[in-house]
């Protein structure tokens, strides 16, 4: 149905053959900029740039393993507002639907932007990454990770694997997105499919002039790769439940937090302009910590952990597409997004809300119906 | 042990039912255990979790958030905004062996002496029978 176009791979180098693709979009008159992870340095980690000279695109590498920060965020500051330039946007599908979801809240907007969405195979978290490139070239190493057949390649490289939340996604393939660059199944050192998603990418997939092909096989990978994630997924849920049955065994799996807040900043769908948390309600007064300490003998400082993650999880677990950032940025190694998408999956169920899915649907707690939840409320008398 | 132990329970009431049902009742001399303490808010739909998340770790034994019944809100849905967060509440608190018990939604109306004094005797009874809630005796919240 949707308009398939080819991008042709030369020297089995499908990195430099999608810069090409970008070129393209960039040459195009529609468009002003196109955000993508750029190596800015020979090693180091590729970060999001918004780049707007085609030459510049020399150092773009969209199929990095590599995750510094969830996009969405970044994307939200590009978008509230007018630039007065239509810009792509080359992410992830946990980066798209986080996107939806800010647009939901009015953080962002979608009028001035194409989504290109690659398919996922997944990325190591930003020390693993380090490990995972080695001594080799930054670029040599993403052709590694991605092999010859998209979604074929094992990703246990030098002793790291990609983040337990890529290992656990059941969202390899984007949703949402104007353009899907379609690695998985494809023969990545011939050529690869990009399909139109929208009638905005529709019309400028046309423009491009590029030849039509077909997409064969890709639906089979990502199935056999979805099947795979969720198991996965379902074995780290159990595990987590396992371990935080309690309040005293949420508190030991938390052990370790410094109340730094990083999970919150990184979190893609922590919403709040100012976190209370920041704010002058926990500037606890010097007798207050003498009185709390007192009422059982001893006082954990920094105070307020299982506060501040119970109410995180209040805000915030609706809207959790599983990105795994928090875990990427807690400087303790504490498994937060093991333990925020198992609470997540609860709630999300209960009120049948998928972020990310549709931009129709509303966050459940900005809605309500007259006739509902009955069970939630008692009858005493 | 379960007669030694003496819950305590927050309220959380609106201004325009549940407080005037409250008022009503000690007016009317009705018969209420001591366990509750009030606090009264303009609307339950104002009841942030966290209000009821906090209350939890910081020793009470059960939340009780009550409001006017619907239709009758006095900002016209707040009490259906509520009704959404303590399912949220109901949903997440539960993973961490915080019983569903603890955390209740009624509505009672401003007329209805007669039912807050019920609703707080059995609730009161209810958490009495369930016993104290875990972060009591925890050293480290």
């Amino acid at each position: 149905m949707a308009t398939t176009v080819k991008i042709q791979v030369e020297n089995n180098n499908p990195v430099v053959a999608i810069q090409g693709f970008l070129r393209g979009l960039l040459e195009d008159e529609s468009l002003g900029g196109v955000v993508v992870p750029v190596h800015l340095f020979d090693k180091g980690i590729p970060m999001p740039t918004l780049v707007t000279d085609p030459d510049q695109l020399s150092g773009a590498d969209p199929l990095a393993p590599a995750f510094p920060m969830n996009s969405a965020k970044l994307l939200s500051r590009l978008t509230r507002g007018q630039s007065g330039e239509r810009i792509a946007v080359v992410m992830r599908p946990c980066e798209i639907r986080a996107f939806v979801e800010l647009v939901k809240l009015n953080q962002g907007s979608l009028d001035d932007v194409i989504i290109v969405g690659v398919d996922c195979m997944g990325a190591y978290d930003n020390t693993d990454y380090k490990t995972f490139v080695d001594d080799r070239d930054s670029f040599e190493a993403t052709l590694a990770f991605q092999g010859q057949h998209g979604g074929a390649n094992e990703t246990a490289v030098n002793g790291v694997d990609i983040a337990p939340a890529c290992k656990s996604c059941e969202f390899p393939a984007p949703t949402n997105a104007d353009i899907v660059i379609g690695l998985a199944g494809a023969d990545l050192h011939d050529a690869i499919p990009v399909m139109a998603d929208s009638a905005r990418g529709e019309a400028l997939l046309n423009s491009l002039g590029l030849p039509n092909m077909e997409a064969n096989g890709r639906d089979t990978v990502l199935e056999s790769l979805v099947k795979v994630r969720i198991e996965h997924r379902d074995a780290m849920i159990e595990a987590t439940q396992a371990v935080t049955g309690t309040l005293s065994d949420l508190s030991e799996y938390l052990s370790s937090c410094v109340n730094c807040y990083n999970c919150r900043v990184a979190c893609p769908v922590c919403y709040c302009k100012e976190c209370v948390f920041n704010t002058d309600v926990f500037e606890h007064k010097p007798w207050q910590y003498m009185g709390w300490a007192k009422r059982k003998g001893s006082l954990k400082l920094p105070t307020d952990t299982i506060f501040y993650h119970l109410t995180r999880m209040a805000h915030m677990s609706m809207a959790c597409v599983g990105c795994g950032q928090c875990s990427n940025a807690c400087p303790n190694d504490i498994p937060v997004m093991e333990l925020f998408r198992t609470v997540a999956a609860r709630t999300q169920k209960s009120f049948d809300y998928v972020p990310g899915r549709s931009l129709e649907e509303s966050p459940p707690l900005s809605v309500f119906k007259e006739d509902e939840f009955q069970d939630t409320v008692s009858h005493m008398v | 042990m379960s007669s030694e132990f003496e819950p305590t329970i927050l309220a959380f009431v609106c201004n325009w039912c549940t407080y005037t049902a409250a008022d009503l009742a000690g007016t009317s001399r009705m018969v209420q255990q001591p366990n509750l303490r009030l606090v009264r808010v303009m609307c339950t739909g104002m009841v942030d979790p966290k209000y009821i998340v906090k209350s939890l770790l910081s020793g009470a034994d059960g939340v009780l958030v009550s409001g006017c019944h619907p239709g009758d809100c006095h900002y016209i849905n707040g009490n259906y905004k509520a009704r959404r967060r303590v399912k949220l509440l109901n949903e997440i608190l539960p993973q961490f062996g915080i019983d569903r018990e603890r955390v209740k939604l009624t509505w009672v109306g401003a007329s209805e002496g007669n039912e807050f004094a019920e609703t707080v005797n059995s609730f009161i009874n209810e958490i009495r029978e369930l016993g104290p809630m875990e972060a009591r005796t925890m050293a480290a919240v």
